[in-house]
Formats: structure tokens, C-alpha cells, sequence
């Protein structure tokens, strides 16, 4: 297993490579970096000369990743387009916060997923079956944006109503708070809401599937032949069965997640990774983009490895040689 | 005789699908008595199997539906129990062992957490320790060698005989009054089926648990069954000691399986199948259900018309037979299987 | 429920495989014989070709139906928007800024607070939004039928190399790619929208034929074809893809959807179709400042959204039951 682990992480380190080669292609492709900054008038002859130079930008491009690169693993990505900025110090801050709100949104959408997915399989084609099917459509057909504005006029006509505030609609913590957490999880509830409901939509989907698969199973009934409760039959021998591809899913899901944090903190003005992505994105400085990305695939590696080794652990019947 | 171990009366059981409503068991009866062991043969689809998961409670409702008739058990009727009352007994008073192995055992839980599981959920005072000693003694007497050690190890560590040991060990873990075996050795590889079959004759010795052998397989029945009921379609079609049944049948669909049995004495190319298919069970012919496969029926009116009820045969004591012509039969099966040789 | 006369379609069991033999053994029973021939219906083994069934499963999908039917209309709707509009879309009627919806003049939808009216916005929005989600649909399933047939079909270093490429993308966090893409590359116009989206849409599709072909190509009737000298494209095209367009043809139709929401998505952010363009996501963007007070600006167009993505995902579903052949017909 750890042979395994190892090997695979070694794997993923020439997989990095490329995809670091594919992403810095795709950006200096995509347009001249230095356009946004000539067109500033602030910004002199000279310095536009010294950029070049510091970012190589004469040479061609396989050269300037090259040098990228070296600047990205010795340096924390170094700085930004004008040299002002150094890009870890930011990217680590946003990372922490995105990180609170992924984990928070995911282990909420699992939970309320599990239970709808084993109740709407256990009850197939009941009216709660048939209700669960439809919020998952919702939840497919929902732009996030849209959910987390109409979360946030609702909640802000609550406040304006009766003056009590219940969640924040805005930013990721006051300035001078009494109580931290509960501050926190007040400004943090809406994004989750917003960004879990595409979650619960697809895990719950999943887990209604694994578990009809699974619960007109030959071993469900030897359980229940042996006289074992409905209850434990359903925990023990059926669910246990169905996380199994569901956990997977979830873990290969990260990536869409991600991409729903980045609409989610842009409408809520939250300081993570996905409005620091926007807000550089609209600068167009290509290197802080870039470096964002760079995080963005190794985080999404991971998750991949970790989908692998979840995958092993919770089934027996995988071995790695 | 005793009092019978399970009394099966009149059971209906349907199934309702979207192309109508399926009559998988239409009124069957039959007793099984203590330390006996009752053979149920038939074509896939009989309604063998359904009859047993019936008298469990284990068909799935919807789209199972049991409409009518009694199972009793104990002196109770297992179709009134509540599920908690059936869990009691399934498992503890009745023991069943599934076809396919494989498939029948939990693959994520160890073949230890699953025989202990059987033993815990019936006795609730038997401590961890106490299942696990106990579930590595019925390894053990199912011949599972090393018990020890397979204790702790996963279905797909087992080969597939060893897999259906297990099942039986699980099976019998509670001392169980009646063994239900539906087809236990159909997915085993033949030089397996043997040891197979040894360690289920065993377990019978051992617990004194009277046996439902559910099979397609008339080798098996042969070898293992005291007495014989043939289902066809749902229903009953003839019953009677195996002796009797493999001698003297009395019901034109038991000959027609006996023509189709493999002997040793015997070309292969003279291997009879009954000519046809199994009925539809949601759009079943009128009268006899057997008729249109029948080679007595010859376009009798009375075989499309009236079905024949399950009577008493001239043959011996507890032989019946639902034929209208069944003493046609009596006239000498060997000429008449010869005849349908012949025919063809 | 026995065939049609004359059907000239081999019988197909439920599951799609060629039917067993109505009749095994004694060739003494046939059609002819009065004695079976009487009761036929209770012996046959039903038999419907796979149309049939198809057709049979999905009219019967209610949820599906309907949703097919608001599909049309909204979609004939948005397409024909310069007939059905009662505005243009950058028609201003300062007198009549900000109406709530009414009946009113036909602001059905209400006006923005340039009195331009609403429901003409949306209709034109939508038209843009349908036009760019059926060119990526299009798009994305040439795209990923070509590469997932050529990479099961050849196999081997082809495969390989899709494959892994295949990978690469899904490595990608995709909608972060979409919009670093669409900001880099995107110059507002709904078509280059399109074919950034597509660009990155046609994974799982690929994988998904990728799959088929795999299991298809070791079939029979391939091996028939190639014995008969057929060139490998006439394989892939006239022998496998026929069979394995099931999946292909949900897949498309749930494509349908995704792009709706990640152009609406773009657009709302400022990378997508920008203004003068009407675009459902930049008309949300717009509405977004006086979203407390004019609550129609915001919630109008993203209902649409809503409206159009719910009838997809429905009839995706039905036709993905209707289309798998294992599936049963829901009692």
C-alpha cells in the first residue's frame, strides 16, 4: 500500500510538469502579458523594459517556462507582473479560507446526500424518492450565482424586516467580533449553503444509484436471511457497500467544487482562492493566474490520489501490487 | 407420521409489473417433516424459490405481494408475524444457504464478522470473543482448513467451495429446526459439488434440521432427498416419496424431466428436452398450465379446459398427482417414454 | 404484446440481445401445430425491437414528456424573438423605467431602469444562450465521439495518448480553466464563447465512447465486417457507432445544460458575451445592484435558467431510462 501511495505520487510528479508546460503555454498564448500594463500611463519605457527582463519575456516560450518554473519551486512563484507583489504570501492567505469553505460546503453536502441518496433508494419511487430526484434537478439546473443572490436579497429583506441578523451576506468575518466562531460560521453558512446544493444534487444522485445496485443484492438478502435487523442491514451491509463509488466521486469532484467556490466567494465577497482567481484574472496579470492554477491542479492531484487510496481501504477486494 | 416442521397451505404469491401482474406461486402446499429432507424441483421460474423467500418474508414488497394462504411454523403462522418476530427466526430456527457464493456473501465485512454476525444477532449476551471462538468451530466443521486464520479473511480470499462451506457454517450457527438450501451447489464446479454436498449432509446429521433441497438438478434429488414435490408454473404438479417419483411417475411433466436426465446407460443423443418453453406466469393457458407442452393432452378438450387438481394417485400412500390422465401413466412409463423418443 | 407483421427487424428480447429460440428441441411443435398454435400468446416470449421499446419507455416517462414540451415552446420562443418580442432589447422608455411584471403594455416581465422592456431582454438572452449551448452540444459530441471511437476502436499508442490527454483536461479544474479561457481569449462574442466551451466540454463524452467502442469492437458483427474487407472507418461509423449512440445522444442533450449554466455563469462574471449582446448570466450581472428593491431584474432571467435546465435534466433522464436496454419499465 505504501509502495503504492509513494509510486503513485511519483507518477503525478511528471503529470505536474506537464500540466505546469500546458497552463503557462495557454496563458502567453492567449495574449501579449505586457498589453494591460502599456496601456497604464503611469507606467514608463523603462519599467516596461525591466519587466521584460526579469520575467525573460525575449526569450521563446519553452525558455520562459523554464525559467517560470525555476522561480515557481525555489522562489514560491515569485512575484507578480510588475515585481511589486510576492504571489505565495496572497495565494496562502486565500487558500485557508477557500479551504474552510470547501470542507465545511462538502462534509455538510455528504451528509444531507447520504441520507437522501439511502432513504430515496430504500423508498424508490415513493413520493419522497420522486421529491429527492427533483431538488437534485434543481441543483443541477441552478446557476450558483444565481442561488447565492437570491440567498442573499432573502436573508438581507429578513434583517432589513426585523432587524435581526442571523447570516452575514458578505465578506468572511467582522472587524472586531465578540464571539470568533460564531462570527465565522455567520459569514460562512450562506457561501456553504450556496456551494453545497450542486454536491448534495450529484452525491445524492450517486448514492441512490450505488445503493439501488446494492440493496436488491444476494448478500443483502443472506443478511437479512440470517435474521438481521432492516436498520443494520441497511448501515451495515448495504450503505457500507454503496459509499464505496460515492466516496470516490466525491474525492475526483474536488475540481468542480473549486470552480463553484470561485463564483460562490465572488458573489460573497469572500477573501479565498476563487476572488483573488476573478480579481487577478481582471488585472490580467498572467503570473499570479498562473501560479493560481498551478495550486488549483496540484490540489485536484491529490484528490485524485486520495479518491485511490479511499478507493483501497474501503474495499477489500482492491490490492495494490 | 409427526407433526411437520413447516406446513405450507395454499400460498399466492404475485409480483406486479408493468406488463401485468406475474403469478409466480398459485396455491401451493406441501409439509415437511422432522429430519427429512424435502427435495422442490423445477424449471427456472417454477416458483421454488419464491415459495421459500415467501415463507421468509423476504420477497420484496412491492413488487411481491402475498396474497393468500398460510405457513406454519412452530405452531404459528410466519405470514401474520411482524418482521421483528420473523428476524427471530430467520436465521435462528430457520437456516438457508443461497446458490451463488460469491454473490451471497458481503464482500467489504470478513466471512468471520459475517458467521459472528449470525450468532449475535441472536443471541445478544454472547460476548466478541465467545462469537469468534464459536464462528471458528463451525469453520472448523465445515472444513474450512486453518480456521484460525480464515477468520480474518475476506470472501475473495476463498475459493468457491470453501465460500458455500461458509454459508453453510453460517447457516446452521444457531442450531436451526429447518435448512433451507436453495440450488446450494449450481454455481460450484462439479468436482466441488461433492464436498459440497458432504459437509451439507453433515451439518444435517449434526443439527437434526429437517432440510428443503431447492434444485433443477434430479441428480441431486436422487442423492439427497426423501421425498420429491415437482413445482411447474406456480403450482404443485406432483408429490410423493423419491422412490415413487423416479419410478412410478405419475404427471407427464416428471417424466418429461426424467427423459431429459443424463443416465449412464444412456446415448447422449437420446436426451429428451419437454418440447416448449415455461408459460408466461402473467398470461398463463387456460386449464391444465402443462397442457401445451403435454404429450397426453393430444388437444384433449379437458386439459385446455379444467385444470386438474393435485389428488392421490393409485400408486402408493402421500403420492399425488395433478393430471387429468395421470393413470395413463401407470400403464408403463418405459413404453410411453419410448413413445416420445419415437415422436420426434 | 406479440411483433408486428412483417416487422423487418431481427426480434430483440428486453434486453436488447437477439431473442432465444421461441421453441427449443422437438421440431415436431411449429407455428402450424393446432395444438400450440391455440395458445401462442401464453407461451411467446415477448418480443419488441429496441425502437419500439424505446418509443414505449419514453412516452410513457411523464416527467419527460412535459418537459420536452416546454423545451419546444421556450426554445421556438427564443429563437423566434424578433417576431414574438413585443420590444427590442435595447428599446429605452425612460417614462416607464422600473415597472414591476404586468400585464401592461405586455411588460409581462416588468422594465430595467432605462424602461427597456424585460421580457424582450430575457427572450433575446435566452435566444443567445440556446444558440451558444446547441453549437457546444454539437460541438463537444463531434469532438468527443471522434477522439473516445478512435481511441477504443485503434487502441494501443492512439488510445494511449487520447487517453492520457483526455486525463490531462479532467485534471484541469474545469470551470476555473473555463474562466481563465474565456478572460484571456474571450472577446465577448456568444460564438468564440462557444467554441472555448466546447474545447473543454467533450471529456467524459470521450471517455464514455471510448468505453463502448472498447466492448463493441470485439462483437461479432465487427469481425463479420472487417472479414468482409470493410475499411476501419466504415467500421467505426456504419458498424459500431449505431450501437453505441445511446449514451452519446444523453450525454448531448445533458451538454445542453451545462453550457446554458457555465456561459451564464461566464457572462455574470464579465468574461462571458458581454453587453450589447443580450446574455441571460450579463442581464443577472446587471440586475445585481437593485436586486433588493426590483426583485424581478435578478430572479426573472435566473428562473429561465432554471426553467430551461430543469426540462433537460428531465428529459435526459428520460430518455436515459428509455434508451438502456437493461432498465425495466417502471411498474
Amino acid at each position: 500500500m505504501l509502495v503504492y501511495v509513494v509510486r503513485r505520487f511519483l507518477y503525478s510528479i511528471p503529470v505536474l510538469l506537464l500540466c505546469s508546460f500546458i497552463i503557462f503555454t495557454f496563458v502567453s498564448v492567449s495574449g501579449d502579458p505586457l498589453s494591460e500594463v502599456k496601456r497604464r500611463p503611469n507606467v514608463s519605457q523603462v519599467t516596461v523594459q525591466q519587466i521584460v527582463e526579469r520575467k525573460h519575456l525575449d526569450e521563446s516560450i519553452p525558455v520562459q517556462w523554464a525559467y517560470w518554473l525555476k522561480d515557481a519551486t525555489t522562489n514560491s512563484f515569485g512575484t507578480d507582473l510588475l515585481g511589486n507583489r510576492p504571489i505565495w504570501p496572497d495565494l496562502k492567505r486565500v487558500m485557508g479560507n477557500t479551504l474552510q469553505l470547501v470542507v465545511a460546503a462538502e462534509l455538510l453536502a455528504f451528509t444531507i446526500a447520504l441520507a437522501m441518496g439511502v432513504i430515496s433508494a430504500k423508498r424508490q419511487y415513493s413520493l419522497f424518492d420522486y421529491g429527492t430526484t427533483t431538488f437534485s434537478f434543481f441543483g443541477f439546473s441552478m446557476p450558483v450565482f444565481w442561488f447565492a443572490l437570491i440567498l442573499q436579497v432573502i436573508v438581507t429583506n429578513i434583517y432589513l424586516a426585523t432587524d435581526v441578523r442571523i447570516f452575514y451576506t458578505a465578506n468572511l468575518s467582522s472587524p472586531n467580533p465578540e464571539n470568533f466562531l460564531l462570527d465565522r460560521i455567520q459569514h460562512l453558512a450562506l457561501p456553504v449553503i450556496a456551494l453545497s446544493v450542486l454536491s448534495i444534487a450529484t452525491y445524492s444522485r450517486y448514492m441512490r444509484a450505488s445503493m439501488l445496485e446494492v440493496v436488491n443484492s444476494d448478500y443483502v438478502r443472506t443478511a437479512r436471511a440470517k435474521g438481521v435487523p432492516e436498520r443494520k442491514v441497511t448501515v451495515h451491509h448495504a450503505m457500507r457497500n454503496a459509499l464505496i463509488p460515492v466516496v470516490t466521486v466525491a474525492a475526483l469532484n474536488f475540481g468542480t467544487v473549486l470552480g463553484g467556490a470561485v463564483v460562490t466567494e465572488t458573489v460573497f465577497a469572500l477573501d479565498g482562492m476563487g476572488l483573488y482567481f476573478i480579481r487577478q484574472l481582471g488585472e490580467r496579470d498572467a503570473y499570479p493566474v498562473m501560479a493560481w492554477l498551478m495550486v488549483a491542479a496540484v490540489f485536484v492531484i491529490l484528490f485524485n490520489l486520495l479518491a485511490d487510496i479511499l478507493y483501497g481501504y474501503l474495499d477489500p477486494r482492491i490490492r495494490y501490487e | 407420521m409427526s407433526e411437520p416442521v413447516l406446513s405450507v397451505r395454499d400460498l399466492v404469491t404475485e409480483f406486479k409489473t408493468a406488463d401485468g401482474i406475474v403469478h409466480a406461486v398459485d396455491h401451493v402446499s406441501y409439509d415437511v417433516y422432522p429430519g427429512e429432507t424435502l427435495g422442490v424441483v423445477g424449471e427456472s421460474g417454477s416458483g421454488k424459490s419464491v415459495t421459500v423467500m415467501s415463507v421468509l418474508g423476504l420477497i420484496p414488497q412491492p413488487p411481491g405481494r402475498i396474497v393468500g394462504g398460510e405457513v406454519i411454523f412452530g405452531g404459528r403462522d410466519l405470514l401474520k408475524l411482524s418482521q421483528q418476530e420473523l428476524q427471530q427466526i430467520r436465521g435462528g430456527e430457520i437456516g438457508m444457504i443461497f446458490q451463488d457464493p460469491i454473490s451471497s456473501l458481503n464482500p467489504v465485512l470478513t466471512v468471520g464478522d459475517q458467521i459472528s454476525e449470525a450468532l449475535l444477532t441472536h443471541n445478544s449476551k454472547l460476548s466478541a470473543e465467545d462469537a469468534r471462538k464459536r464462528s471458528v468451530e463451525l469453520l472448523h466443521a465445515v472444513r474450512v482448513p486453518n480456521p484460525d486464520a480464515r477468520f480474518d479473511q475476506y470472501p475473495h480470499e476463498y475459493s468457491g467451495g470453501m465460500r458455500q462451506r461458509a454459508m453453510i457454517a453460517m447457516a446452521m450457527a444457531n442450531q436451526p429446526k429447518l435448512l433451507i438450501a436453495d440450488e446450494p451447489t449450481t454455481a460450484l464446479d462439479v468436482t466441488i459439488q461433492a464436498q459440497v454436498l458432504d459437509v451439507l449432509q453433515q451439518a444435517q446429521r449434526e443439527t437434526h434440521a429437517a432440510t428443503i433441497l431447492i434444485t433443477h438438478d434430479l441428480g441431486l434429488i436422487a442423492e439427497m432427498a426423501d421425498r420429491v414435490v415437482v413445482m411447474y408454473a406456480g403450482r404443485v404438479v406432483e408429490t410423493g416419496d423419491v422412490e415413487t417419483i423416479f419410478h412410478a411417475p405419475r404427471h407427464p411433466y416428471t417424466l418429461g424431466l426424467m427423459a431429459s436426465l443424463p443416465r449412464l446407460d444412456m446415448d447422449l443423443e437420446r436426451l429428451q428436452p419437454i418440447p416448449g418453453q415455461p408459460p408466461s406466469l402473467i398470461n398463463l393457458p387456460p386449464g391444465c398450465k402443462f397442457h401445451p407442452r403435454c404429450m397426453l393432452s393430444h388437444g384433449r378438450v379437458r386439459c385446455r379446459t379444467e385444470e386438474p387438481p393435485l389428488a392421490p394417485t393409485a400408486g402408493g400412500p402421500g403420492h399425488r398427482s395433478a393430471c387429468h390422465f395421470k393413470e395413463e401413466l401407470a400403464d408403463g412409463v418405459a413404453a410411453l417414454s419410448a413413445d416420445v423418443r419415437t415422436a420426434s | 404484446m406479440s411483433k408486428p407483421p412483417g416487422d423487418p427487424l431481427p426480434d430483440t428480447g428486453p434486453g436488447g440481445a437477439p431473442a432465444e429460440p421461441q421453441l427449443q428441441g422437438s421440431p415436431s411443435v411449429t407455428d402450424d401445430d393446432p395444438n400450440t398454435a391455440l395458445y401462442r400468446e401464453g407461451l411467446e416470449v415477448k418480443a419488441l425491437t429496441q425502437w419500439q421499446l424505446f418509443r414505449r419507455k419514453f412516452f410513457r416517462h411523464k416527467a419527460a414528456m412535459v418537459a420536452l414540451f416546454v423545451l419546444v415552446v421556450v426554445f421556438t420562443a427564443a429563437l423566434l424573438a424578433e417576431t414574438i418580442a413585443p420590444y427590442g432589447y435595447e428599446e429605452l422608455d425612460l417614462a416607464n423605467a422600473t415597472l414591476g411584471p404586468t400585464l401592461e403594455d405586455n411588460h409581462f416581465f416588468g422594465t430595467d431602469k432605462l424602461g427597456r422592456d424585460y421580457f424582450s431582454r430575457v427572450l433575446y438572452g435566452t435566444r443567445t444562450s440556446v444558440r451558444v449551448a446547441l453549437v457546444v452540444a454539437l460541438l463537444s459530441t463531434v469532438i468527443g465521439t471522434l477522439i473516445g471511437a478512435i481511441a477504443g476502436y485503434f487502441g494501443g499508442w492512439i488510445e494511449n495518448v487520447l487517453m492520457r490527454t483526455t486525463d490531462l483536461v479532467l485534471t484541469l479544474p474545469g470551470l476555473a480553466v473555463l474562466i481563465a479561457a474565456a478572460a484571456l481569449l474571450g472577446n465577448g462574442s456568444p460564438y468564440r464563447v462557444a467554441v472555448i466551451l466546447a474545447l473543454l466540454l467533450w471529456t467524459s463524452l470521450a471517455r464514455i465512447v471510448r468505453g463502448s467502442f472498447l466492448s463493441l469492437r470485439e462483437k461479432e458483427f465487427v469481425e463479420a465486417a472487417k472479414a468482409s474487407g470493410a475499411s476501419d472507418w466504415r467500421i467505426i461509423f456504419r458498424h459500431i457507432l449505431p450501437n453505441a449512440l445511446s449514451p452519446i445522444i444523453v450525454n448531448a442533450t445533458l451538454v445542453v445544460a451545462t453550457a446554458i449554466l457555465i456561459e451564464a455563469t461566464l457572462s455574470f462574471l464579465g468574461f462571458g458575451i458581454t453587453p450589447p449582446t443580450p446574455a441571460l448570466g450579463s442581464l443577472i450581472e446587471d440586475g445585481r445592484n437593485s436586486m433588493l428593491t426590483d426583485w424581478w431584474l435578478v430572479t426573472l432571467p435566473g428562473l429561465t435558467i432554471v426553467l430551461i435546465g430543469l426540462c433537460i435534466n428531465f428529459l435526459g433522464d428520460g430518455l436515459r431510462d428509455a434508451l438502456d436496454p437493461t432498465q425495466q419499465v417502471r411498474g
